[in-house]
């Protein structure tokens, strides 16, 4: 697959303060990238030097085989993008800010596609509603469709989901997807709010102090992670003390604690003794109705290197 | 490879007339706006009642004004009571406040709206924006005084019963003009200090501030640094020099170099705006100058005006080049 944003050693300073600090990202065509890191992190910064807003002080970039910082207009024209805590102009209606948008890229006969791109965001009845009144939902959901006015090749989305309802959030993510499965746009998007990151992306950085941590698909990072030891949360039906006693007497197990859910308990064992521990439980009578892997999603690793704040080689 | 090439070279180009898609939206911005609205009505009025105050006067002593040629133009220069200023001071007055009020919020606007990410995630030049916004300000700026001075000339029509003459229109033309260009100084400062200012509010405080300090404070200030550089000690040379310096240092200021402009273009019997000693105006013959001798005067008061706004214009214009568009 073709890359369609390169960054080698990409790196930004204020004065002396590093804001992006030796940034390498490969990102392919048509995948869904999560840039994930919290408030602060130089996420916003490398997306502006991505699309030639803020010069980089060291370092390289290729977005679509096209040097931002030589070739901006044309990045530009095939970049949509989504600016955190997008604005409009709020005399004007959601219509006609999308219009702007599209003369501004040069478009004839605009309309046809902007009936299109605001039912796409559902907002085809608020369309001619001034964007002042719109709440801060529906203005994420314009800035969506302001985004592909252009017909982008590649999406940024700087946090777009920060201030969408639940609801709104699983149409914002489906729509995401869509575009990158179904018209092969590449995404890239920055978050801080890991789940929704999880869900949508093929492929994430975890991103603190300018510094990517770690990169991979959510599993490789699970389980690069592991490191041998795994915390497991059993559910069982029936007496939770008996559960708890049958797993003592395994062996495997260690630092049993009750979980989360009602009549459950969380046990920290080596990952090569799952699977005897799960038989052994049911052999001796206990009835496993649930058997979770903690550390396998992206919030365990996302806090882990949020509380170890040493570095880690780039 | 060539077709690479050229392609590569032409995709380069922005969007074809980009400034022109920001100027036309500014415009209608604008021409919605609510400042739109309320500056016309305030100018509106208050030209209404000079002009009115003026016509009367001059009314009065037309029977007596025999010899007066250009006399609709009197309609802008006259001081008449209760009004306490002719026409062109009160234009000279407002017109900062007009580049100031289409001008403030050009960059700190869009900053506080969230909108300039957006927009200079566009594929066009960052200058389009700055230049779309400035013709955009001018452009309103143009179309009200033009309405300004088209009203007037009604109102002097129909109050006075003389209409204007050919010689007359053109000086009126020449000196909008050359008050677009005195508005276009204050709407750059406003606009260089939208782009300096993070808050709008804060960008209007500065040039509002400038207009302030030099259109009241002016003349003392001005007077106070001849004295620096040219003592006064009760010699008439001293005081010619110091009377000299005085309104050179005065020169250098857009609000005296207006006033200067104004005067000489709209009344054909001023012929200089430098001292005049009592031996030079002694037994002169009264006549007055075309419009070609009007311009040789205030010639330097144009171009020194031009110059100033396009220098505005210009600091305005790197200062957004280099702006972060980082909020």
């Amino acid at each position: 697959m073709a890359t369609t944003i390169h960054a080698k050693a990409l790196t930004k300073t204020y004065g002396d303060h590093t804001v992006v600090n030796r940034l390498n990202l490969d990102i392919e065509a048509g995948e869904v990238f999560g840039l994930l890191g919290p408030n602060g992190a130089g996420k916003t910064t490398t997306i502006l030097m991505l699309l030639g807003l803020v010069e980089p002080t060291k370092g390289s970039i290729e977005v679509l085989g096209l040097d931002p910082r030589w070739n901006p207009l044309e990045v530009k024209r095939r970049v949509g993008y989504l600016p955190d805590a997008v604005g409009f102009y709020d005399g004007m209606t959601g219509r006609q800010n999308l219009r702007f948008t599209a003369r501004l890229n040069g478009l004839d006969d605009y309309e046809p596609l902007i009936d299109s791109l605001l039912e796409t965001v559902g907002l085809s009845d608020a369309g001619d509603q001034r964007a002042g009144e719109y709440s801060r939902g529906m203005k994420q959901r314009l800035g969506v469709a302001d985004a592909l006015v252009k017909g982008p090749s590649v999406l940024i989305l700087d946090e777009p989901t920060t201030a969408i309802d639940p609801e709104g959030v699983v149409e914002m993510l489906d729509l995401i997807q869509k575009l990158a499965k179904e018209e092969g746009v590449t995404v890239l998007l920055a978050s801080h709010l890991l789940h929704q990151v999880q869900t949508v992306c093929d492929r994430v950085a975890i991103f603190v102090k300018g510094k990517v941590v770690a990169q991979g698909t959510p599993y490789e990072l699970a389980a690069v992670e592991q490191g041998g030891r795994i915390h497991v949360e059993f559910r069982v039906a029936g007496d939770p003390a008996a559960a708890r006693a049958n797993l003592e007497t395994l062996g495997t197990v260690s630092g049993i604690a009750p979980g989360r859910a009602p009549g459950s308990w969380v046990a920290e064992l080596d990952a090569k003794d799952l699977a005897p521990t799960v038989s052994g439980l049911v052999s001796k009578g206990s009835q496993v109705i649930g058997v979770h892997r903690l550390d396998e999603d992206l919030e365990s690793i996302y806090r882990r290197y949020f509380e170890s704040r040493e570095e880690v080689p780039a | 490879m060539t077709a690479e090439v050229a392609e590569r070279a032409k995709a380069e180009f922005s969007t074809p007339g980009g400034w022109r898609v920001v100027a036309s939206k500014e415009i209608a911005d604008h021409l919605l706006s609510g400042r739109f609205v309320v500056l016309m009505g305030v100018l509106g009025i208050a030209t209404a009642a000079a002009v009115f105050a003026a016509s009367g006067g001059i009314r009065d002593v037309a029977p007596n004004a025999q010899g007066i040629t250009a006399l609709f133009l009197k309609l802008f220069t006259v001081t008449v009571d209760p009004v306490p200023f002719p026409l062109i001071v009160f234009v000279g007055f407002l017109a900062p406040l007009l580049g100031i009020m289409f001008g403030f919020d050009a960059v700190s606007g869009e900053r506080s709206q969230g909108t300039l990410p957006r927009l200079m995630s566009q594929p066009i030049h960052r200058d389009e924006v700055i230049l779309g916004k400035f013709v955009a300000g001018l452009t309103v700026v143009a179309i009200m005084l033009t309405s300004l001075v088209l009203f007037v000339s009604g109102i002097g029509i129909f109050r006075l019963g003389v209409v204007p003459q050919p010689s007359e229109i053109s000086r009126l033309a020449v000196w909008l003009v050359f008050t677009i260009i005195y508005v276009g100084f204050w709407q750059a400062l406003a606009t260089l200090s939208s782009v300096m200012a993070k808050r709008a509010s804060t960008s209007a405080m500065i040039p509002i501030g400038v207009w302030l300090v030099l259109t009241l404070f002016g003349s003392f200030l001005f007077g106070a640094a001849a004295g620096i550089i040219s003592p006064q000690d009760g010699s008439p040379a001293a005081e010619e020099a110091y009377l000299r310096t005085s309104q050179t240092i005065s020169q250098l200021s857009p609000v005296t170099l207006f006033q200067q402009g104004s005067r000489v273009l709209l009344d054909p019997e001023v012929r200089t705006v430098g001292l005049v000693t009592v031996e030079q105006v002694d037994r002169a013959i009264v006549s007055e100058l075309n419009l070609a001798q009007s311009l040789a005067v205030v010639w330097p008061q144009i171009a020194i005006l031009l110059a100033m706004t396009s220098v505005m214009f210009a600091l305005a214009y790197i200062a957004f080049m280099r702006d972060e568009v980082r909020a």
